[in-house]
């Protein structure tokens, strides 16, 4: 099966690079956007049942795909 | 004092490290590569500077969960001293063993030049310097601006564990001495038993008069003496 994991700063922390993509698009004359947050997108592929790999999956995004002192994260596991 | 510098793949501060300690303290340190699941007898291990793993997911984190990093942990555990330049602060962060994260310069721009830092509290890292004093590191990151949340960053100035901090030629603490958007300008910090310090700043690059300063003599000669 497939897992989708998005990662991105918590709120409070300081994005500049989300920052920086706000302003150029606002330059190209996006003016309605407000707010660019940037993050991570995960794809990955693996074995098991869907109720063990939402709980292993957790465990990867706290041990290694995330560091949880900055950073929120979903996981996805789409419908085949 | 035996030190240990561990060499992840993409360091590029362990061999300057590496005469640093040499030349400063007089016994030259063995080099251990991350893949190893032992550290030899010593009593200092240092993590250099560099861009381990190329810095792939966050700065560190791949290091953090080398081989080697569980013999650190271990080594730490028992008080021995672990010191980490730059690269190595940042995977002491995300191994946990110092609080807080190193996150993008808030200027978005690699950062290479000198700084002037103000020493603070107590650490057998710092016995080189007095209170107060402020010396002048480089520091050259791209993800050097330290963030905690806001009871770590309480916990860390009560107990005196914000040890060096970016201040301007005046020794104050201001916006525009802070190279990266540090929060409280903190440049390095310690562990509570004061055995375990990280910060952005490379002292290994300044030991020297010929290389623009000698802080950096003093800092290796003292944590020599501090540590033996």
């Amino acid at each position: 099966m497939k897992a989708i994991v998005h990662v991105v700063l918590k709120k409070d922390v300081l994005d500049p690079q989300g920052k920086a993509v706000e302003a150029a698009l606002q330059t190209l004359g996006f003016g309605e956007v407000s707010e660019v947050r940037q993050g991570k997108f995960f794809e990955i592929t693996l074995d098991g049942h869907r109720e063990d790999a939402s709980a292993r999956l957790d465990r990867m995004c706290e041990e290694l795909l995330a560091n949880p002192v900055i950073e929120d994260y979903r996981i996805t596991i789409p419908d085949a | 004092m035996k030190a240990v510098v561990v060499v992840f793949p993409g360091s590029n501060c362990d061999r300057d490290v590496a005469v640093a300690l040499a030349r400063c303290t007089g016994c030259a340190p063995i080099l251990v590569w991350h893949g190893a699941t032992s550290l030899p007898p010593c009593d200092l291990v240092v993590l250099p500077g560099g861009f381990s793993y190329g810095d792939y997911l966050r700065a560190g984190a791949i290091a953090a969960h080398s081989p080697i990093m569980r013999s650190v942990r271990e080594a730490a555990a028992r008080g021995i001293a672990v010191l980490g330049i730059c690269n190595g602060f940042q995977i002491l962060t995300e191994t946990g063993l110092l609080p807080g994260a190193l996150v993008r310069n808030a200027g978005l721009r690699f950062v290479c030049r000198p700084v002037d830092l103000r020493v603070e509290g107590d650490s057998p890292f710092l016995a080189g310097f007095t209170p107060g004093e402020c010396i002048r590191f480089p520091v050259a990151h791209m993800e050097g601006n330290y963030q905690a949340d806001p009871e770590t960053l309480a916990g860390l100035e009560a107990e005196g564990r914000i040890v060096l901090r970016y201040v301007d030629a005046n020794g104050g603490v201001t916006e525009a001495s802070n190279p990266n958007g540090s929060v409280a300008g903190i440049a390095g910090i310690t562990s509570a038993s004061r055995r375990i310090f990280g910060l952005m700043p490379h002292p290994e690059r300044v030991i020297g008069d010929e290389l623009g300063g000698s802080d950096g003599r003093r800092f290796f000669a003292a944590v020599a003496d501090a540590l033996a």
